[in-house]
């Protein structure tokens, strides 16, 4: 089901803060893995409402504070 | 034998209730130490350093706010609500006090930027968060001084142990951002540690070439 | 048709020889009639105040903001630093912004060990480019600007000397600031000049925000290629239906390229966009590097049959970028070669991003490993794994450029890996060919 309007949001890392702390991935397993030196594989496309939730712990529980939800546009 | 008042019940609570604050903060100053070094809680995942990190942390406030409040409400010592956040107005032990009252201040800009953080830059976050390592060793000379409890006997054990233990979460910091690469030289050093392996495999199959 | 003597090759920032380089080649291009040089001297040598208000005249302000760019729109100019961006849209935006007034910086730091273009066109024609850069002031209303350029002692006291003329002779109605640029291959990238201008190292940052939204010190900031300055700086004069009398229909005008011949000689060239590339090179050539090191490996005989023109190149996965062609000499390994590269451009990293700096020294490490004899069969695989990794990936586009040049290399030479996978190497001679500099950066100060 495709999300218009908006409301649709996409996980962006800002690479040069992230530090690979990996909570990301652990708190939002659904849509990020971790590459094979512990840095984030973000999906490309928006995030799911229903998981919307748990993408917002998942940037205010980055450590590095590299995380953030912004709108898809 | 002495009553035991009201009073004297609400010294008590404050006194103790300062003392797990105290614990909690050695605590959560540890924890914090753990996260920036990417460190693990055995059997546990990331989040559940970050995350206790951050409830240990809420659960300081809570506990320092009994701990100001018995204090403010007994009737037996003159502490002022005033006298809690503003430093060295109190007219008992003012300075004693009044370190715990920096100390509070302390914490607060902790505690609000972080439960903020979502909505601040991260420069202003990482800025004040900073200032945990001057707010853990203010609030300890403030439990020292404030009252003789942690000069003597068991809660003596209690201040050294934890001291001892915030110090060397404190060196294991230091030596985590000393061993650091520094990041103009993060891919030479990626480089030659991949040229190290290639050499050693290449060591490896002698003559199978 | 002969080239004429090329400039030596020097170190980034560093004349080879104590003279002056030695005269840029010139290139007449027959098909149009209008006659080349347009940047570059007409004598082989530097172009004094004099001689350059003698040919031009005086910088042709229009009197108020905006004017100008609708002549540049007409024209079709495109930013010559690389992405070939639509300059008038950059212009235009910058005028249309608001809030304080933007600063404008003239991009002289090229970066690349493969071109000279840039240092060529500020050693021979500087008030092209210092006109171009009043202009483009002019036109966004902008009256902070500066120049950023590799460390270069000559070259700066060269420009010193340049703009404190024009201040004499009233030419500039903004002062120029003159801004060095550590000898980096990222110290051009817009993020990384933004950075630098503003005092700090040269190291890319974060998008968004770009530069031209908060740039230097914070204002939204224009970023120009010099040549696209230097051809600004004569549109305003000639106009578009003259900048349009050569080129193509859809990639108007000439260009500055600088040319690495087989035999090893190198030079800087006045050409046209749409230009056969077999008018450039000596060919024929094993394989053609188009663009530079963030470019790509072209077959031999493919290239042969290609113009220098983004139409012809996009679909085969190249591009005209900074006009780089480097022709590979038959008794080379282009997989040596591209190592070689990849491994400058794995030390080049900022080490800002994970991805990067353990992506691009792996790749390095592999490529290497290809480009030897018997490789470890599992370097090809973890090649490919790696570049899909980093592409992306980074917050520039350092992993991305990086990529496509391997990737071109693993297609154009997969004979080569072939061959090296049963012990052979159709490269008789191990002698460097592409040229790269000798010192890798080592420490933070080499940022700044």
């Amino acid at each position: 089901m495709t999300q218009t309007g908006d409301d649709v949001k996409r996980l962006r890392v800002n690479p040069i803060d992230c530090a690979g702390h990996g909570v990301c991935a652990e708190l939002l397993p659904e849509l990020i893995t971790l590459d094979e030196w512990g840095y984030p594989l973000l999906p490309g496309g928006p995030v799911p409402r229903r998981l919307e939730r748990q993408a917002r712990r998942a940037v205010t529980d980055c450590p590095a504070l590299a995380l953030a939800l912004a709108d898809a546009s | 034998m002495t009553a035991i008042t009201g009073s004297t019940a609400l010294w008590y609570a404050s006194r103790a209730t300062g003392v797990v604050s105290l614990l909690l903060l050695s605590l959560v100053v540890m924890l914090g130490i753990l996260v920036n070094r990417q460190g693990r809680l055995p059997g546990l995942p990331s989040f559940a350093v970050t995350g206790l990190h951050r409830s240990l942390s809420l659960l300081s406030v809570l506990f320092i706010a009994i701990h100001v409040a018995t204090a403010i409400i007994d009737p037996y010592v003159s502490i002022g609500l005033a006298a809690v956040v503003i430093p060295f107005v109190s007219a008992y032990m003012p300075f004693w006090l009044g370190l715990g009252a920096v100390a509070l201040d302390l914490i607060a800009a902790l505690i609000l930027t972080s439960l903020a953080r979502a909505y601040i830059s991260r420069r202003t976050w990482r800025g004040i968060h900073w200032l945990a390592y001057a707010a853990w060793p203010v609030a300890l000379l403030h439990g020292i001084g404030s009252s003789p409890d942690l000069r003597s006997g068991g809660l003596l054990l209690v201040a050294i142990g934890s001291a001892l233990a915030v110090a060397m979460a404190g060196l294991w910091r230091v030596a985590g951002k000393a061993r650091e690469v520094p990041r103009a030289e993060r891919a030479a050093y990626v480089l030659a540690g991949i040229q190290r392996q290639a050499h050693r495999v290449r060591a490896g199959h002698g003559g199978a070439r | 048709m002969t080239h004429h003597a090329t400039l030596p090759m020097p170190g980034p920032g560093q004349w080879v020889s104590e003279d002056a380089p030695s005269p840029v080649a010139r290139r007449r291009d027959d098909r149009h009639g209008g006659l080349i040089p347009r940047l570059m001297p007409v004598r082989p040598a530097p172009t004094d105040l004099t001689e350059h208000v003698e040919r031009f005249g005086a910088p042709p302000y229009r009197g108020a903001p905006r004017r100008l760019i609708s002549d540049v729109e007409a024209a079709g100019l495109t930013g010559r630093g690389g992405a070939a961006f639509p300059t008038y849209r950059k212009l235009a935006a910058m005028a249309a912004g608001r809030g304080p007034a933007p600063v404008v910086i003239g991009n002289g730091a090229e970066g690349e060990p493969a071109s000279s273009k840039d240092k060529s066109l500020l050693w021979f024609s500087p008030h092209l480019v210092l006109d171009g850069l009043q202009l483009a002031a002019e036109a966004v209303g902008s009256a902070t600007v500066g120049l950023y350029i590799h460390r270069n002692q000559r070259l700066y006291e060269r420009l010193e000397v340049a703009i404190a003329q024009r201040a004499a002779a009233g030419l500039d109605f903004a002062r120029i600031e003159l801004i060095e640029a550590p000898h980096r291959f990222l110290a051009g990238e817009e993020s990384a000049l933004a950075s630098r201008v503003s005092g700090g190292p040269a190291l890319p940052r974060f998008k968004p925000p770009r530069a031209s939204q908060r740039g230097v010190a914070g204002r939204r900031t224009l970023v120009q290629n010099v040549e696209t300055l230097a051809h600004l700086a004569l549109i305003a004069r000639y106009g578009p239906a003259w900048f349009r009398s050569v080129g193509t229909a859809d990639e108007p005008g000439s260009m500055l390229a600088t040319l690495h011949q087989a035999d090893g000689r190198m030079g800087v060239v006045e050409t046209t966009l749409g230009t056969p590339i077999a008018d450039l090179l000596r060919l024929p050539a094993q394989a053609v590097l188009v663009g530079g090191y963030h470019g790509a490996w072209l077959p031999g005989a493919q290239a042969e049959r290609l113009p220098l023109a983004n139409a012809a190149l996009r679909p085969l996965g190249a591009a005209v970028g900074a006009g780089v062609l480097a022709a590979l000499p038959a008794d080379r390994c282009g997989l040596a070669e591209t190592a070689r590269v990849v491994r400058y451009l794995a030390l080049e990293s900022a080490g800002q991003c994970g991805p990067c700096f353990n992506g691009l020294p792996r790749m390095a490490g592999a490529l290497a490993e290809l480009a030897g004899p018997r490789p470890n069969p599992q370097a090809y695989a973890d090649l490919q794994r790696w570049s899909g990794l980093v592409a992306g990936r980074g917050a520039c586009h350092h992993p991305d450029g990086t990529v496509r040049l391997v990737s071109s290399a693993l297609q154009v030479f997969a004979a080569e890996i072939d061959h090296h996978a049963h012990g052979q190497c159709t490269g008789a001679s191990g002698r460097p060919f592409l040229p790269l500099p000798a010192e890798p950066p080592l420490d933070d100060a080499d940022w700044r």
